[in-house]
């Protein structure tokens, strides 16, 4: 696993590998809105925390297209798929490698696009904390919703589509975090929640996306 | 006579042939008794007035639109244990008549929560779930077309359905605890010593069982004619026509 992983790593960091991508777009797209909402402080730091995180799950949904297709087309998923490891183990190496190429970056980017809304002081830490605990969760989803739709040549509207709605429960404890925390109120039953559901999703749904990757490999 | 008989597409389409007139029947039955007798022959309710005769479309497909979801997952389940073909032809005939289900339930909703809460649409925890539950249907109807291989297409969206199931139970849970709702609790249940006013419950009992007998001929339906768009499909492959 600890092989794949750095395969994965360095297929990533390579010129071409997409690498900052995510993060180039998150930082965008957080600019973006700042300009629909308009220019008001008050405003924007009261939306700052939701929107940071929806603005980190979209991030993060546009890069999932390249996460298990590359591989699909040149035929190496097959050949892991024959590897004496179970397909479960590629699964968790690759989102693994995608949440250290993409969430973990999106998580430590957000405080700092906090201070361009306005983010009250009290709510970087837990900005950062919700995304860093939450992405994993998003990270996985997406491999899920990547794996059904990997055979399909248009499936980057599909795959919005199927991912979109199963980043609900996640979205809605994250985004609570953030806002009780930049509110400073107590955060503690929404992170619990967050954890359990973000630790949750990466074990049981590691075992769906391997059994959905063996059908479309058949 | 067991369930696996009918895996026999044939089989099935012998019996479904043999049940689907009198579903059909039966469900107009009770669908004409339940609502003529629910909107012309029941009281006005002392708060709500006319608008309570609502209950008679809003309550039985909110119902369905849910049980629906259900029996795609039981259909799924079959399908991906057993490989019952007709089952995964079902759990596909299901999804659009699921969805309609849950758009009446939604905008049924909507003309009546205008006049009661004063506004078309809250994000109330049911609504919302409603909202989301309508989300699921969509993508697993669009993963359905997506595909073109029958059986790949039966197996991921059969995974789709369940692992969307856990999802919308979370999704349930997460939305209550988002927001606490104008929404009543359940109108219906089956451990209450009384529900709603006997006047307005009887007609809804029949509404009800023609919603259910509706959605079972419909689903039959849909399940006939996928089988047969199947066999044509077959046939005109065998003759070198695709």
């Amino acid at each position: 696993m600890i092989t794949l992983l750095g395969r994965e790593l360095k297929v990533a960091f390579r010129a071409g590998g997409g690498f900052g991508y995510a993060l180039i777009f998150f930082f965008i797209i957080v600019l973006m809105l700042a300009f629909g909402i308009g220019p008001e402080l008050g405003l924007l730091s009261k939306i700052a925390p939701g929107a940071l995180w929806v603005c980190a799950l979209l991030a993060c949904l546009l890069s999932l297209d390249r996460l298990f297709s590359l591989d699909y087309e040149d035929g190496t998923l097959e050949q892991l798929a024959l590897a004496p490891v179970p397909l479960e183990t590629v699964v968790l190496a690759k989102v693994t490698a995608h949440w250290l190429t993409t969430g973990l970056p999106l998580a430590l980017i957000a405080p700092v696009l906090g201070f361009f809304l306005g983010l009250p002081e009290q709510g970087f830490l837990w900005v950062f904390l919700s995304l860093l605990v939450g992405t994993p969760a998003l990270s996985m989803i997406g491999a899920f919703g990547a794996a059904l739709t990997i055979g399909l040549r248009r499936g980057g509207l599909l795959l919005s589509i199927l991912v979109l709605p199963l980043y609900v429960p996640t979205l809605i404890f994250g985004a609570e975090v953030a806002r009780r925390g930049a509110e400073g109120l107590a955060i503690g039953t929404p992170f619990a929640l967050l954890s359990a559901l973000s630790f949750g999703i990466f074990a049981f749904l590691s075992f769906a996306s391997a059994a959905v990757l063996r059908i479309n490999l058949r | 006579m067991s369930l696996w008989e009918y895996a026999n597409p044939l089989k099935f389409l012998a019996l479904s042939d043999r049940v689907l007139p009198w579903v059909s029947v039966l469900s107009g039955v009770c669908l004409v008794v339940g609502l003529i007798w629910g909107f012309f022959f029941t009281p006005e309710d002392y708060r709500m007035g006319s608008t309570v005769k609502i209950i008679y479309i809003h309550v039985p497909s909110a119902l369905m639109a849910i049980n629906a979801w259900f029996m795609m997952l039981v259909a799924s389940l079959i399908w991906l244990i057993r490989r019952h073909h007709v089952s995964a032809l079902a759990a596909k005939a299901a999804a659009p008549v699921g969805l309609v289900m849950t758009l009446i339930a939604l905008i049924t909703g909507a003309f009546w929560g205008q006049p009661m809460w004063g506004t078309w649409w809250a994000w109330d925890p049911r609504l919302t779930s409603f909202l989301i539950l309508c989300l699921f249907y969509i993508g697993y109807i669009a993963l359905w077309k997506a595909i073109e291989n029958p059986d790949s297409a039966a197996d991921l969206t059969s995974m789709l359905c369940i692992v969307g199931s856990v999802f919308a139970v979370l999704s349930r849970y997460a939305v209550n605890f988002w927001n606490q709702g104008l929404h009543q609790g359940a109108s219906l249940s089956l451990d209450k010593e009384k529900n709603v006013a006997d006047v307005f419950y009887q007609p809804l009992l029949f509404s009800i069982a023609g919603f259910v007998l509706l959605f079972f001929a419909l689903v039959l339906i849909g399940t006939r004619s996928e089988i047969r768009f199947r066999r044509a499909r077959a046939l005109m492959a065998r003759q070198g026509g695709l």
